[in-house]
């Protein structure tokens, strides 16, 4: 493993975008994130601007009126760059399926490197979401 | 920030949909004039999902969940409203055990909201410590909601007729326990948000929303009772068992941001209150009616006090299993003509940019239940807000 993956799997730098969500996952995101759960032992911080960020975790079912500003923004994130899918409606509409204004699921938008079910999945749960795609970046880049 | 011609003295500023500050998609439009911010504008349909009318086609149980998914953080309050409003078109009498686990539920999660917008808050104010403390003990409260209804955030313990299962002996002990180390920790914020120099810096003075204002903006909820005005649809129209529950209405009269942080921590000391009454006095018997699936025909309004407000709720039904209309008015969407003004500058009063994330936390602004739709209209290249009429209209 060279230095540059090494330190990649080591500080991953995520962005948290809420494309038309509840907030019941975007509670759950920030839970994880403070003293409790710690996902910052990972070496993870939460990144305002999409130019610093490695990873990008979408909350909510994606929205029409959203959908070009997500796009623009996944654009924005420098290569190489990661899409985390927290909860159902991320990963595929969830209560909100056949919803006039709502697309099914992420993945019909930008390419998904990891699911996380659930509404709202617990803070263990993105935790594992989390810990999988370190692994899968591990043996991929 | 777009600079349409070096000699202009207004500025445009466009914050979001996606910002650092902002944890949901949200356009706010400034026009600034040096530091000043002299007027403000937001677009809250990023999040438009288009519930109302997805709840006219589907039946009246799955609705519940639906509801509960209008907003996360104020599930409680969406389904108290939803299954009350649904009850009020059969006209029955709900066991008075299933009504005090409704206001000991929406009282626990009214904690969890306020502790979460406490933390938010310090957040935006640059105090990380607190918000990482506030944090760590609202984890207990997600406990105990975890405990008496099975989930931690979207609970599901209101249903039509009841609620969905009983509270057990233990958990009313493990919730008293709770309590008083909720408390003791409550205590322990107001006195730093009350000496903090830092916290008095950011907030006091910080977005003035006058008593008189507030009221013809229609302000709800906390940022109403910060300035000075005693409304609480708890108090106003009791519902559930708040009659019997006794509690206080919190009011300042600052009328500024850093009222609005003391009327939310008072707020929780109040809820612990309701919450050991609650545990204390709670009738035995059944905890749900049982209901017919198809409600008669009728309409019914209901009104709950959400933690960020007043949260209506409107039914219309035909005796079918689909509501025929259903509506919703949530607290953010009323606050959200305060926060313009409270973003702009007269007079003696001015708004720093630097202030603005402060102030807009301050109405603990929740947006997924608040999104309209726009329409954008290509050919003469703007965008509306449309009513029914200009729809209808569109349509021919
Ligand atoms: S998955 Fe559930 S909790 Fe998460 S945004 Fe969707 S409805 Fe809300």
């Amino acid at each position: 493993m060279g230095i540059i993956t090494w330190s990649r799997i080591r500080s991953p730098w995520l962005l948290h975008f809420n494309t038309g969500g509840c907030n019941g996952c975007d509670i759950e995101v920030l839970a994880t994130l403070t003293p409790r759960y710690d996902l910052e032992r990972f070496g993870c911080l939460l990144k305002g601007s999409p130019r610093h960020a490695d990873v990008m975790v979408v909350t909510g079912p994606v929205t029409r009126q959203v959908r070009d500003r997500l796009i623009r923004v996944y654009e924005q994130m420098p290569e190489p760059k990661f899409v985390v899918a927290v909860g159902a409606c991320a990963c595929s509409g969830g209560v909100f399926q056949g919803c006039y204004n709502v697309y099914p699921g992420l993945d019909a938008v930008l390419p998904v490197d990891a699911y996380i079910p659930g509404c709202p999945p617990k803070p263990e749960a993105i935790i594992n979401g989390v810990a999988a795609l370190l692994a899968k970046l591990e043996g991929r880049l | 920030m777009s600079v349409s011609s070096s000699y202009e003295r207004f500025f445009d500023i466009p914050i979001g949909p996606q910002h650092p500050a902002l944890k949901e998609p949200l356009f706010l439009k400034l026009i600034v004039e040096g530091e000043h911010v002299v007027a403000a504008d937001v677009d809250v349909s990023y999040t438009h999902r288009g519930i109302e009318r997805a709840m006219q086609e589907r039946n009246y149980v799955q609705n519940i969940y639906l509801a509960e998914r209008i907003c996360g953080i104020c599930n409680v309050a969406h389904t108290l409203c939803y299954c009350q409003n649904v009850e009020g078109l059969y006209d029955v009498e709900i066991p008075s055990r299933a009504l005090y686990i409704r206001v000991l539920v929406e009282e626990l999660a009214r904690i969890h909201s306020h502790l979460l917008w406490l933390g938010v808050a310090a957040h935006e104010i640059g105090f990380d410590t607190l918000f990482m403390y506030v944090w760590r003990d609202r984890e207990i409260v997600m406990d105990l909601i975890e405990e008496v209804t099975g989930n931690r955030v979207t609970s599901a313990i209101n249903t039509i007729g009841g609620v969905r299962r009983d509270v057990k002996p233990e958990t009313c002990d493990k919730c008293l326990k709770a309590m008083d180390y909720i408390e003791e920790r409550t205590k322990y914020y107001k006195r730093v948000c009350k000496t903090d120099p830092t916290i008095a810096a950011r907030c006091v003075g910080v977005g003035i929303l006058k008593p008189d204002e507030a009221v013809r903006l229609c302000a709800v909820g906390p940022t109403l009772r910060a300035s000075n005005v005693k409304y609480d649809v708890r108090a106003d129209d009791p519902y559930a068992v708040h009659d019997e529950v006794p509690f206080n209405v919190i009011v300042y009269d600052t009328n500024d941001s850093f009222g609005r942080i003391l009327v939310r921590i008072d707020e929780i000391f109040e809820s612990i209150n309701m919450v050991r009454y609650c545990i204390k006095h709670m009738p035995s018997g059944p905890v749900r009616a049982r209901l017919r699936l198809n409600p008669p025909v009728g309409e019914h309004l209901s009104r709950v006090e959400a933690p960020r407000g007043e949260l209506v709720h409107y039914v219309k039904s035909n005796g079918s299993e689909k509501p025929e209309r259903y509506k919703v008015r949530t607290p953010t969407f009323e606050n959200l003509s305060a926060l313009c003004e409270m973003l702009t500058s007269k007079g003696n009063y001015v708004v720093n940019i630097a202030d603005v994330p402060v102030v807009f936390a301050s109405i603990d602004p929740c947006l997924s239940c608040t999104s309209r739709v726009a329409i954008l209209d290509s050919e003469r290249g703007k965008i509306w807000i449309g009513s029914l009429e200009e729809l209808k209209r569109l349509k021919r």
